[in-house]
């Protein structure tokens, strides 16, 4: 089997990172993210009109009647409208602004769903989000110490830290809303993500037991060659039923969809490039993988 | 011989998959809308009449109904209508039929057939986001809670002290402490003495300030917990009693968290109704009993509230001694000769009140009353001809309890010549109710109308369907023959994970579905790695059955490896998400340990009966498009 000298390339790989990350940071750092209600508090109505709604004509309605500064968007049809207050309003708005709505309008208004969330609970949910995000990173590393070894553990991480800040990046270059489920689906990235850098990593350290003479890079460029087909194609079927969701779940769960999707894009790539540079740049060798683990030993026994 | 499976496994896989079809089967049973008719008090019992008023009232407007059934016990009672749409007007119509005094709330019926509901296989229940409803989440403000506390200690304090004739200076701190100050070290050992003696539960500090001897007292830190958690859980108490007036078929009343509650109304539209009902304050009322001389126009007549005692009723003074507001605590007991009794603790202001009105009183009665808003409904025409319910409401004022006053009484008191421990924890319970509980205020709300929730369900049926057709599509192509029972397992497991939802009683929410589609994804993923390690070990120079057999050995590991730490994050994500999280954290969750299984032993028993125990020439897999196969 022709071997793919991915490791070739792992100087441009690093570069590339490191632009993605850097503008990532940048756009966080600058932009921030555009934090959905789940997270800022305030009031959101989303209204079915009976005929396409007069965006302008609702926009002076909410201004005369003291909503100065909500934000009216249509959502998803020229039909429904989404209307924001940000935070500061009571929990009764809601009901009050479908009154004045109905009120301005001939046909129906029918009422999609109003959201309110107060501003204590939001400040709450970002201290958890980022808590949970860490809270499965350092696990995460432990596991992968604990069946790999320590260096898997930290190139895993990095691969992991790599794809949620360019996630996360992405949503802000964007100025994508970053609400609750989209939290979820950074969560999964890193479920997804690890998922394919541990098949990878696994094949490397069965690759540095089997082959005797090879250099690290060799190893790892095998390994990488021989599970590429594998990473392909699983991320070509999650990719196929995100695109699925991201075109027919509705306006919901479209964030949650395209979070996924950049996630899984970025993972695959890190971790063939990633993850693997991370063991290469901590020298990664035969001896690491030795010594400890049983179960490599039983391993072993079963080549042919 | 290479890859057979003894028969026991092939007939685990099968079991496990036809159990996995028969708890999913509910699901396939779309519900009946349906209506729900319960009694406003428990005593309230449903029968043939009260239904068949309903259903003529239906029979008139022309609406179709079927299937009624009245539960065993005569609790409630069902009606299935033909169609969604007419629901409302059915509520408001049976409504209007039956009167006061029945709550008729909106439902969907599970159609499960017998054979399957009687085996315990149930629908799954559907989350907010795609049955339509509202979603409350109150604050309980604790600090409140704790603040009357402290002023009850403060009183406390200062009354031993002045019966011990101690003299200080007793005062509230910073919101969490008392401060008593002494002239002199022994003043202060006193009162320290007597302090702990009467509140063991408080932490007692000893400080010198300038020419002051000061005492301070602290609650601990489980105290503190415990009245916290103690104003949370009375406010659930009552937000569950009031969440049944709004008759919903299945709310929730739940606790998150430290002090927040979480309140779900499936099929509730008018959010302004439902927050008058959950936000409304019940009472109390000390009042004397009447003397039988007194004038008319000085006593009211009260029925009792218990059903013990229906039909009888008291004469209480229209002066009313306190209210509610004053009743800090009331806790059912035993007395030292083993009998039940209630204890009640009042504020200072309040026992200052009840010790002016009971001193000169001795031996006369003192009735408790609760009160309690309600609603009676009245129908107006309006003048385009149609015709309106309005609510008007009203305080229902019934007596609890009439004791006679032994002695003088103060800020804490106890009823006694209770008949059982039952009645006591019931009338502590009412007491409780009655006071004022910690106030709670709503920190979020979603409300989330019908025809969203609807289109939320067909979306997202549509995007598991649409993402199973292009996996399908894609695995057979791919794949051939592996292909195909790696299609079939993927089937099984979307089955198996249905199965699994409904029979554990999960929500499932928009993110859950979400959940399911990312698991058709990756729940391949499995297969993948077994084809591919199968394809490397045939490009190895290995026969097709040891290649068969190395593949599947080999992926295992990685298998386990790849979905446990998955299942980490799933698992944090259950523990730390709220509502929505929750749902696609479980979804994610019981999807990989289900895919893991038809992955593995599924695919495994598939491609054994195929190609097991016979000599294969060559395997229909397919070939890598990337690597390539040229080696």
């Amino acid at each position: 089997m022709k071997v793919i000298n991915f490791m070739g390339q792992r100087k441009l790989a690093i570069l590339f990172s490191l632009v993605l990350l850097t503008v990532a940071g940048a756009s966080l750092a600058i932009n921030q993210l555009k934090w959905g209600l789940d997270f800022t508090g305030g009031t959101l109505v989303e209204v079915h009109y009976s005929e396409t709604a007069d965006l302008n004509g609702i926009r002076e309605t909410m201004d005369g009647g003291g909503y100065a500064g909500a934000v009216v968007v249509s959502f998803g049809t020229d039909r429904d409208v989404l209307i924001r207050l940000p935070e500061g309003y009571s929990d009764s708005e809601g009901a009050a602004i479908l009154a004045l709505l109905q009120d301005s309008f001939a046909g129906d208004v029918e009422l999609r769903r109003i959201e309110f969330v107060g501003p204590q609970v939001g400040d709450e949910l970002r201290e958890q989000g980022g808590l949970a995000m860490l809270l499965a990173l350092g696990l995460v590393m432990l596991y992968i110490a604990f069946r790999f070894q320590f260096k898997f553990a930290v190139g895993a991480v990095v691969a992991l830290v790599h794809d949620v800040v360019i996630t996360l990046g992405f949503f802000s270059v964007m100025g994508m809303e970053f609400d609750l489920t989209v939290l979820a689906a950074l969560l999964a990235v890193i479920g997804y993500s690890l998922n394919d850098t541990i098949v990878v990593s696994d094949r490397i350290r069965e690759n540095f037991r089997k082959i005797r003479k090879a250099d690290p890079v060799e190893v790892i460029n095998i390994s990488l060659t021989e599970t590429l087909g594998r990473t392909l194609v699983t991320s070509l079927t999650t990719l196929l039923v995100l695109i699925a969701l991201a075109l027919f779940g509705g306006e919901m769960i479209n964030g949650f969809a395209i979070a996924l999707i950049v996630g899984v894009a970025i993972g695959t790539y890190s971790s063939i490039y990633v993850a693997a540079n991370a063991l290469l740049i901590m020298g990664v060798s035969k001896e690491d993988l030795m010594i400890p683990v049983k179960e490599g030993a039983e391993q072993e026994d079963l080549m042919p | 011989m290479l890859n057979r499976y003894p028969l026991w496994k092939y007939l685990l896989v099968i079991v496990v998959v036809l159990v996995g079809f028969f708890y999913a089967a509910p699901n396939l049973y779309a519900p009946d809308p349906a209506l729900q008719i319960t009694g406003e008090s428990s005593a309230q019992v449903i029968d043939q009449r009260t239904v068949e008023r309903a259903l003529n009232a239906l029979d008139e407007a022309g609406i179709e109904h079927f299937g009624e059934e009245i539960a065993p016990d005569g609790r409630n009672a069902l009606v299935r209508l033909r169609d969604r749409d007419v629901q409302l007007r059915a509520q408001a119509l049976a409504s209007r039929a039956l009167g006061d005094g029945f709550i008729i709330a909106l439902n969907l019926a599970p159609t499960t057939p017998d054979w399957l509901s009687n085996m315990g296989a149930q629908p799954m229940k559907l989350g907010l986001d795609l049955s339509g409803g509202v979603h409350f989440k109150l604050e309980v403000d604790t600090q409140a809670a704790v603040e009357r506390r402290m002023e009850y200690y403060e009183n406390a304090i200062k009354r031993a002290l002045r019966e011990e004739r101690i003299r200080g200076f007793v005062a509230i701190d910073d919101g969490n402490r008392v401060v008593a100050r002494f002239r002199d070290e022994e003043l202060r050992e006193r009162a320290r003495r007597i302090v702990s003696d009467n509140h063991p539960e408080l932490a007692l500090d000893r400080v010198e300030e300038g020419d002051s001897w000061n005492l301070y007292a602290a609650m601990t830190e489980q105290t503190l917990n415990e009245i916290i958690d103690y104003s949370v859980n009375q406010n659930i108490t009552t937000l569950r009693n009031r969440v049944n007036e709004l008759g919903v078929s299945e709310p929730l009343v739940q606790k998150q968290g430290r002090n927040r509650i979480v309140v779900e109304l499936p099929g509730i539209q008018d959010t302004a109704e439902a927050k008058r009902i959950l936000g409304k304050v019940a009472n109390l009322e000390f009042r004397l009993v009447a003397n039988l001389d007194a004038p008319a126009s000085e006593k009211q007549r009260f029925e009792y509230r218990s059903e013990d005692r229906a039909g009888m009723s008291e004469w209480l003074e229209r002066d009313l001694i306190i209210t509610g507001e004053h009743v800090s605590n009331a806790q059912a007991s035993f007395d030292q000769n083993g009998q039940p009794n209630v204890q009640i603790s009042l504020d200072g202001e309040g026992g200052t009140l009840m010790s002016r009105a009971t001193r000169n009183n001795v031996k006369r009665r003192m009735g408790v009353l609760f009160i309690e808003r309600k609603y009676r409904t009245r129908y107006e025409m309006q003048e385009d001809g149609t015709e309106v319910a309005v609510k008007i409401p009203f305080d229902e004022k019934k007596l609890l309890t009439a004791p006679v006053i032994q002695q003088a009484l103060g800020a804490q008191f106890q009823i006694t010549g209770l008949d059982s421990p039952m009645e006591a924890s019931e009338l502590a319970l009412m007491l409780r109710a009655g006071a004022l509980a910690a106030p709670i205020s709503f920190v979020e709300e979603r409300t989330v109308g019908p025809s969203l929730g609807a289109e939320n369900i067909r979306l997202g049926v549509k995007s598991v369907q649409m993402g199973l057709a292009l996996v399908v599509v894609f695995m057979v192509l791919y794949y051939r023959v592996f292909g195909i029972a790696a299609v079939i397992a993927l089937s099984c497991n979307l089955v198996l994970l249905v199965a699994f939802m409904s029979l554990i009683g999960a929500t499932l929410t928009l993110p859950g579905i979400a959940g399911i589609v990312l698991t058709v994804g990756m729940a391949v993923d499995a297969n993948v790695l077994i084809f591919s390690r199968i394809r490397e070990e045939l490009r190895n120079g290995l026969s097709p059955q040891m290649a068969i057999h190395a593949g599947y050995e080999r992926a295992v590991a990685t298998i386990l490896d790849a979905n446990l730490t998955t299942l980490i994050v799933a698992i944090i994500l259950y523990a730390v998400g709220t509502g929505p999280i929750k749902g696609f954290a479980v979804t994610l969750s019981v999807g990989i340990l289900t895919s893991m299984f038809t992955a593995i032993m599924g695919t495994r028993a598939l491609t054994n009966l195929f190609y097991g125990g016979r000599r294969v020439e060559s395997l229909a897999i397919g070939k890598d498009v990337v690597g390539g196969a040229s080696a």
